[in-house]
């Protein structure tokens, strides 16, 4: 397939290994953000692939994964409700909250769609207008274009039994928090590639330089992310500190002006829980005062909602990359895809699924040798 | 900026709660959920040799003579689509279910479950269209049944067909019986079914050429029979896809199996349709293709025979069975590295990003 195929192609990838292999004097440890290139990492076994001394760890940027475990209690608690349809990306189906999951819910009863554009729910409103349609609104910035418009066209449309359940979160003051930890171990980025396509990448060049570490925005072929690899490694040996673009075919400096005037006219930022890592300030989207009538935790009653997480799964370490999934005692015994302990073993982008998914096999064959 | 306490108080795990206490959709996606409701609820119940061997048929030998047996239900929606219908699914299914054990199809049983309000002419539709399937496929329907459920108890029309075929002599088929050093066949471009029917779905209508495979395969398992009869096993791959079948065959031959992805055929609609949701082709479902374990010596030559007929035109050797990791399935990506194959646990879901 064009413009796919060759950012897959097995004699490129090694060149690109090579030139790693060349340039990396010493070890070096990187992360990827996003969730999207944990899952190519993991799928093409690039962890094969790479020099002994880069290591990659994997960073927060599952949306599914931090979206907080009382997030999920009030989606759930809205599709229980008689006369209320809850619609939602399909992963986010699958994910525990406290006592049971939505597709728990619709087994009994409830009414729980999964649709591929937030546009979709804005349609299911119009069309069942006697009923309550809320869209379950989680993502980073790379979703939040989409359902800022979706709010935007209810409110044109003059809908009032639309609402949105928002879990939105932004990738940078989660970085912020990661370097600013005496615990960090990463001293190099690949930045979200979808995130900046949407907001461009101003904001990840004030990070660079404050803690003096060096970001090359990536795509999310094999391809892609080994030549972020490489770039990386560049700024590293030299003593750079810089933010690079690797994902030129999509993302510019400032990012899709339409979708952020969009983002910006229905969103403002809110501080906002992480799932695994805890609260961040300023690292979300709400919805603006102008927008309330759409507010699901407004309309529903559920700010009161909260969820007790027991102290058992790592992902909190895992998230921040401080641990790996297979570090962790209950990987791939206690904790799979069928009964996953954490976030991180739900979504396919997660990278303790990612592993079980693509690597165990790896991982087994190691601990024999 | 936070405290480092605040930062490690956000530790995660949900309780985990049983999957056993009511049916969910996926414990209908072929995925590991099935494995796991046959396995704890219909096979203790049913317990025998025959039934034992999971395969897609029973063969039970009846005055001399080895006759397969088997059943299935189709409940797809909608019913018409591109390539297909639930009719012509109905028939092919169960006849390609017979075809899998090597058996030459003579009879079906059809059973309508037709849901009240449903329009005549659709029943018609689909009547007429499974009764041409079975006719092109030279099988009669020999028994039926009707019932009519009230509206809301059902999705227009549910057809359930039961078949009945002959296995010739010499021919020993079964899932446990793959062996280290036996190829993998695979007769053609795999998910066009899944992603037609994907495509049709409403919150989905994207535009695409590619429609469904459904198609009677038992004509192109004679003609690889025909070359040898040294198989150890056909499955089409349908619900749960390429991926699930292999993972059967591994698990109960306790032999490892590596696929090479680059050998894999896959249409571009297809392919374009799966990157798009995130859905990966090995994992959606089939109608009309077949995947089978042959001697490594007779490869070639059954390769060969597969491509002169016309649903076996883009087969293509896809793989080895291994003496290495028992019970999983890998794969060779076009890096040249190794992955796991999986079996999904449910349904695959569309990613968020």
């Amino acid at each position: 397939m064009k413009y796919i195929d060759e950012y897959r192609d097995e004699h490129i990838a090694r060149k690109l290994v090579a030139e790693i292999e060349r340039k990396a004097t010493r070890p070096w440890v990187l992360m990827e953000i996003c969730g999207g290139q944990t899952h190519t990492l993991m799928r093409y076994g690039i962890d094969e692939l790479l020099p002994h001394g880069i290591e990659m760890v994997h960073g927060p940027g599952c949306p599914v994964c931090v979206t907080p475990l009382e997030t999920i209690d009030k989606a759930i608690e809205i599709a229980s409700r008689s006369n209320t349809i809850l619609v939602s990306y399909g992963d986010m189906l699958r994910v525990p909250g406290s006592r049971t999951d939505l597709f728990r819910v619709r087994a009994g009863g409830g009414d729980v769609r999964v649709v591929y554009s937030p546009m979709e729910s804005v349609k299911v409103a119009r069309e069942n207008p006697e009923r309550q349609v809320v869209f379950f609104g989680v993502g980073f910035e790379t979703t939040a274009p989409a359902n800022a418009m979706a709010v935007w066209q209810a409110k044109r449309q003059g809908l009032t039994n639309f609402s949105m359940l928002v879990s939105h979160v932004l990738v940078p003051p989660a970085m912020r928090l990661l370097l600013s930890s005496p615990h960090n171990r990463v001293q190099g980025f690949i930045a979200p590639g979808h995130v900046c396509t949407v907001v461009g990448y101003r904001d990840y060049e004030e990070l660079s330089r404050e803690f003096h570490v060096p970001m090359v925005i990536g795509g999310f072929e094999p391809v892609d992310l080994l030549e972020a690899i490489s770039m990386l490694v560049s700024q590293l040996e030299e003593g750079r500190a810089e933010v690079e673009n690797q994902y030129v075919r999509s993302v510019n400096y400032e990012g899709n002006l339409p979708a952020q005037r969009i983002m910006a006219e229905v969103f403002d930022v809110c501080d906002r829980k992480w799932r695994g890592v805890g609260p961040i300030p300023e690292s979300g989207y709400r919805l603006r005062p102008e927008y309330a009538a759409f507010d699901a935790d407004r309309i529903f009653g559920l700010e009161q909602i909260t969820a007790e997480e027991p102290a058992e799964c790592m992902s909190a370490l895992v998230l921040q990359g401080l641990k790996k999934p297979t570090d962790c005692p209950a990987f791939a015994t206690r904790c799979t895809p069928e009964s996953p302990l954490g976030a991180p073993m739900v979504s396919a982008e997660g990278a303790c699924a990612a592993y079980y998914q693509y690597r165990r096999h790896a991982v087994a064959a190691r601990e024999e040798q | 900026m936070m405290a480092e306490s605040d930062i490690f108080s956000g530790f995660s795990c949900p309780v985990p709660y049983s999957s056993k206490d009511s049916i969910l959709l996926g414990h209908g996606s072929g995925g590991r959920l099935s494995a796991e409701l046959l396995r704890e609820v219909i096979l203790p119940a049913f317990a025998n040799p025959v039934l034992g061997r999971l395969d897609d048929q029973a063969v039970v030998s009846v005055n001399g003579s080895r006759l397969a047996f088997t059943t299935d239900s189709f409940v797809v929606k909608p019913l018409f689509f591109p390539g297909g219908d639930i009719g012509s699914l109905a028939a092919h299914g169960t006849i390609n279910d017979l075809a899998m054990g090597g058996a030459l199809p003579l009879f079906l049983s059809v059973a309508f479950i037709i849901e009240e309000g449903l329009p005549m002419e659709v029943l018609r539709r689909v009547v007429k269209s499974l009764r041409e399937s079975a006719r092109n496929a030279g099988v009669d329907v020999v028994t039926g049944d009707t019932k009519v459920v009230e509206k809301g108890s059902g999705d227009g029309i549910f057809i359930n067909t039961s078949g009945i075929g002959l296995v010739p002599d010499g021919i020993e088929l079964s899932a446990n019986r793959a062996r280290p050093g036996d190829r993998v066949l695979l007769s053609g471009t795999i998910g066009d079914h899944g992603i037609t029917i994907l495509g049709q779905r409403e919150g989905l209508e994207f535009e695409s050429a590619v429609k469904s495979d459904t198609a009677p395969l038992h004509t192109l398992v004679a003609a690889m029979l025909g070359v040898t009869p040294e198989f150890r096993c056909f499955r089409d791959p349908t619900r749960g896809g390429l991926s699930s079948s292999l993972n059967e065959i591994a698990g109960q031959s306790r032999v490892g199996i590596e696929l090479d992805e680059r050998e894999i055929p896959l249409r571009e609609e297809v392919r374009g349709a799966c990157e798009m949701l995130g859905l990966d082709p090995l994992y959606v479902a089939n109608e009309g293709k077949l995947v089978a374990i042959v001697d490594a010596a007779k490869a070639e030559a059954v390769l060969d025979a597969m491509r002169k007929h016309p649903l076996g035109r883009e087969a293509h050797i896809i793989g080895t069975v291994t003496e290495a990791h028992p019970g999983l399935v890998t794969m060779r990506t076009p890096l040249g590295t190794t992955r796991i194959v999986d079996m999904l646990a449910g349904d695959q879901l569309p990613r968020i990003c």
